[in-house]
């Protein structure tokens, strides 16, 4: 059992508080939070790719990419750093399109992104209607600060899996932690789990 | 407990089995209230890894529910919970070498302090220089602290006031320019490749991080740290 802080009121905040995982607050606003300057979109030079353990890598340019069945979506999200924000809507192309037709036994992946970020998640947790390529947000094309033009996102895990700039998936045999998850955070990242850092 | 100014003050804790820390990590913070509901929040640690004591430097924001009663409601002898030390790429060490160059906005300069603390402690004179912009003059953090750290040689501190200067104020005033990162000197130019570390508001890490860039500094070598809503 925690000890008391003495005097701390707290501040209940006026939503459902089972969708407020362990640890987290509610917040209005959209924080932003990356290691490094936010990389200048080129759309004319951009391109997402799936490769690695696959039978056979696939790309898509921008155009192309455009062309793809969109979902919008309203999910909720959770950062590592306590803030959980609900309700957020998005547009882009689910990863169920994306991997179809992608043929493999490996059961990771790592997503990258321009400017050489990097975040590992298991295969399985792209899949099932649970994660998406954003390109969108609040049916505007997604700002750059906030992973524009496009992002990753998985929503079930703590925000940062959800790759900014996101460029390419590599699908791998081996789990390879990605930028933060050498960095002392969980390798898996459940919220609900409060699987924050290492020790989680 | 140590006022920094009219808003923020350091809280100096004595952590029990403290595995030391880096330069630029921080430390979780939660407050449990009596019917158990809890908040926790992240915080720059501002001593370094030399110093005994973790010492936080809290600049509460309006609104909020942790860092007010920080630096309110808190009092010395009081327990807190704490975890940490957090964070991997945004910290430095005398040993990862320099030139160093750190950029501020207000708060942001808790982090940053730390690193110069440890440069301090260390007794390095590796070329160091930090811009910190603040909007007025009691928005300064370490002020004092900072027109004595040493060693002087190769140190280089410089302030700029976004809103109001201080009385017969000679230095630069407004926003961080492409012009100020120019006059910082050649250990802070491109060419010398330095390690940057830009810490502060959102809007204020985006604009430096863009100037940076388009002096041509490499992405790679310019860390950031970022707080507060959009």
């Amino acid at each position: 059992m925690a000890p008391i802080t003495r005097g701390f009121l707290g501040r209940r905040p006026d939503v459902d508080p089972t969708r407020i995982p362990p640890g987290q607050y509610f917040e209005r606003g959209f924080p932003v939070l990356s290691a490094g300057p936010t990389p200048r979109p080129d759309l004319a030079a951009w391109s997402f790719t799936i490769d690695g353990a696959v039978g056979r890598s696939a790309s898509w340019s921008w155009d192309d990419f455009m062309a793809l069945p969109k979902e919008t979506f309203t999910v909720d999200i959770h950062c590592v750093t306590k803030w959980s924000k609900l309700d957020t809507a998005w547009g882009g192309v689910s990863l169920d399109t994306l991997l179809d037709g992608v043929e493999t036994q490996a059961e990771y992946v790592t997503a990258w992104s321009e400017g050489g970020y990097t975040t590992n998640v298991p295969l399985a947790d792209l899949r099932g209607g649970r994660a998406w390529v954003a390109y969108e947000y609040d049916g505007a094309p997604l700002e750059p600060e906030h992973g524009g033009p496009a992002r990753l996102l998985v929503p079930h895990l703590y925000f940062w899996k959800s790759a900014k700039w996101v460029r390419g998936l590599t699908v791998t045999v081996q789990d390879q932690p990605g930028f933060w998850e050498q960095n002392g955070y969980h390798n898996y990242g459940d919220p609900w789990r409060e699987q924050r850092y290492w020790s989680d | 407990m140590i006022e920094e100014n009219p808003r923020a003050r350091s809280l100096v804790l004595d952590v029990p089995a403290w595995a030391g820390h880096r330069a630029g990590q921080h430390l979780d913070v939660r407050l449990t209230a009596e019917d158990g509901y809890q908040a926790q929040r992240s915080f720059s640690i501002a001593s370094p890894p030399e110093q005994p004591t973790v010492e936080l430097t809290v600049d509460p924001i309006e609104d909020g529910e942790v860092s007010p009663y920080l630096t309110q409601a808190v009092r010395a002898g009081d327990e807190l919970e704490v975890r940490g030390p957090i964070g991997g790429p945004f910290t430095w060490t005398v040993d990862d070498g320099g030139p160093l160059l750190l950029l501020g906005g207000g708060s942001g300069l808790v982090p940053l302090m730390a690193m110069l603390r440890h440069r301090a402690a260390r007794e390095s004179t590796i070329e160091t220089r930090a811009l910190i912009s603040v909007r007025t003059a009691t928005d300064a953090l370490y002020r004092r602290e900072l027109a004595e750290l040493g060693p002087r040689e190769g140190l280089e501190v410089r302030w700029t006031y976004t809103r109001t200067a201080p009385p017969g104020w000679d230095g630069w005033r407004g926003r961080v320019s492409a012009e100020m990162l120019e006059l910082l000197g050649s250990p802070a130019a491109p060419q010398a490749r330095p390690r940057v570390f830009v810490c502060g508001p959102t809007g204020f890490v985006e604009h430096v991080a863009t100037l940076l860039v388009d002096a041509g500094h490499d992405p790679a070598r310019v860390r950031t740290e970022r707080f507060g809503p959009s």
